[in-house]
């Protein structure tokens, strides 16, 4: 089986935003820029399931930016077999829609005819939580999103998701889109002599168009602000002056 | 214009709050048609009938609605999204799940956590972690919205409107539920409580958690966690407070041994009162608090619970 796993570049999780003053977005010029958090666990989750003879080859696709071939090349160190790049912008600022990458997506699976996509439940960046559900559409499959433990045997998974009341776990039809959560698993460390190994994997460079995929935006963007910084609050000395100040405004 | 709603329901329980939330913020956008789904959602559907704002509720009781997996719920929003213009949900885990695959399945875009309503194409919506907020314009016919509910004040009851039975739309029979696993607990719901109690990594371990439910119990409150002390296992993940968990804004937040990680600020930094009790007194959560206390949590906490 082959496993599909997109993945995006973002700006780096430890990094502070800095919106810019004329409300044309976040800065990112500059900025440490790296693989969305989540998507590195679906890499490290594909890379298992290959360790367990349940994959056999791990194409990692990433759509946005040229300099996300970067991103590629670290999940190709992780353990990933190729790469597809699609470039489908120039400018480092703009953000590819999900339902855009999901068409793309959903062309090269047509191309590849993976047996499973696993993808990250969000990107830290535009905090959409869309392409892996946009993707199981397109493509008519089956989704099981927000995974905290995931086991594949034959055409079903089964699929322990992370609800609002707890956990639910669902089986679903092969193919399908997971879509993973953070306690998945830990995804390892790319070592020394697999990221000197990466730079000779395979990377196909493509562009939107060549899947006949219109990339122009469905929402445009009017402004980006910060929000509004709550206003710096007092320190209490004690619980007693804790209650008091609760009691004065009517919190308890 | 119209507006199709996709009302909270799990296991024939309608969330009042949540789906009341989600009608005061579609109230500009047009008639609101509540869509309620289950094996049995008769009386939930009745209750969102008395929703100020609601014109009429449609009820699709089915067996394949029960567990609302993604593919059926999403089938029968397609099947009946002709009607109207803008399709919308409380952001909650179910819909977060189900709304995308609507949007994909019309052409549109989703618009995901709105926290304001400018106009009928126009919305607000937290990006980095709540770190930004853009304002988007859509361009796409049908408009398809999870709406965040903590910053929208839940619309009032009166006078029921009209249910209607609909039916069911074939099974794609993609996906089956197996089980859940549902805490069971007597505290309010996280999402919607007036007081919540969370609790850091600097609590330690699962088993001094307790500290943090006894307080949240003496105030009546929802017990939350940090994604640090969720991930250090003290606490289950689905009181989780912070961008990878819930959003909350309730009337008092007290936050015990939490350093205060911009991940964890997205999820409560609208909360009215926030109080915060940390011994590092360098910590970010003093930033946002109304009241810090710089203290062990170990004596302090306590000393809250014996004077409350």
């Amino acid at each position: 089986m082959k496993v599909l796993v997109p993945v995006k570049r973002v700006i780096d999780y430890n990094v502070k935003v800095r919106v810019k003053a004329d409300g044309s977005g976040v800065d990112l010029a500059n900025v440490k820029m790296s693989m969305n958090p989540f998507d590195e666990i679906a890499v490290e989750q594909a890379i298992r399931l290959k360790e367990a003879g349940q994959a056999d080859e791990i194409i990692v696709v990433s759509i946005g930016v040229k300099q996300s071939q970067e991103t590629l090349r670290t999940a190709l160190a992780m353990g990933a077999d190729r790469a597809i790049l699609v470039v489908a912008a120039d400018d480092v600022h703009s953000d590819i829609e999900p339902l855009t990458v999901a068409k793309i997506l959903k062309a090269i699976i047509d191309q590849e005819q993976p047996g499973l996509v696993l993808c990250g439940k969000q990107a830290i960046d535009n905090d959409m939580n869309a392409t892996g559900q946009m993707l199981s559409a397109l493509l008519g499959w089956s989704q099981a999103t927000f995974a905290s433990e995931v086991e594949i045997f034959g055409d079903k998974a089964k699929v322990t998701r992370e609800v609002d009341g707890g956990l639910q776990t669902i089986e679903v039809n092969m193919p399908t889109v997971i879509t993973v959560d953070l306690r998945l698993n830990e995804p390892r460390y790319a070592s020394l002599p697999n990221i000197m190994k990466a730079k000779r994997k395979p990377l196909d460079e493509k562009t939107a168009s060549d899947y006949g995929v219109n990339a122009t935006p469905r929402l445009e963007i009017l402004k980006t602000i910060e929000p509004e910084a709550r206003a710096a609050g007092v320190k209490v000395s004690s619980i007693d002056e804790l209650l008091e100040k609760l009691k004065e405004a009517g919190a308890v | 214009m119209a507006v199709i709603l996709l009302a909270e329901i799990n296991d024939g329980e309608l969330a009042i709050d949540s789906t009341a939330k989600a009608v005061s913020a579609s109230m500009n956008l047009g008639e609101i048609t509540v869509l309620a789904t289950g094996t049995n959602c008769a009386a939930a559907a009745a209750q969102a009938a008395t929703i100020n704002g609601v014109s009429r509720v449609l009820c699709a009781e089915d067996v394949i609605y029960g567990k609302r997996m993604a593919e059926p719920v999403a089938d029968l929003i397609v099947s009946l999204a002709g009607g109207y213009e803008h399709i919308v949900a409380p952001a909650t885990a179910d819909a977060k799940n189900i709304m995308p695959r609507v949007a994909a399945m019309l052409d549109s875009m989703i618009i995901s956590e709105a926290t304001a309503v400018i106009d009928s194409n126009t919305f607000e919506r937290p990006i980095y972690a709540g770190n930004a907020i853009q304002t988007v314009k859509s361009d796409d016919d049908k408009k398809i919205i999870t709406i965040r509910t903590s910053t929208f004040a839940a619309a009032g009851t009166g006078e029921a409107a009209q249910v209607e039975k609909i039916a069911a739309v074939a099974d794609p029979r993609l996906s089956s539920w197996v089980e859940d696993k549902v805490a069971a607990n007597d505290r309010p719901e996280l999402t919607s409580a007036g007081v919540v109690v969370s609790g850091g990594r600097g609590v330690g371990s699962e088993e001094d958690f307790t500290l943090i439910e006894t307080l949240a119990d003496k105030l009546g409150a929802a017990v939350g966690a940090s994604r640090a002390a969720v991930d250090s296992g003290y606490a289950p993940n689905d009181w989780q407070v912070g961008q990878t968990g819930k959003v909350v804004a309730p009337d008092l937040y007290v936050a015990i041994g939490i350093s205060g990680a911009i991940q964890h600020l997205a999820g409560m930094k609208d909360s009215k009162i926030i109080v915060a009790i940390n011994k590092d007194e360098e910590a970010p959560i003093f930033q946002v608090a109304d009241y810090g206390l710089v203290a062990d949590l170990f004596e302090a906490v306590p000393e809250l619970v014996s004077k409350l």
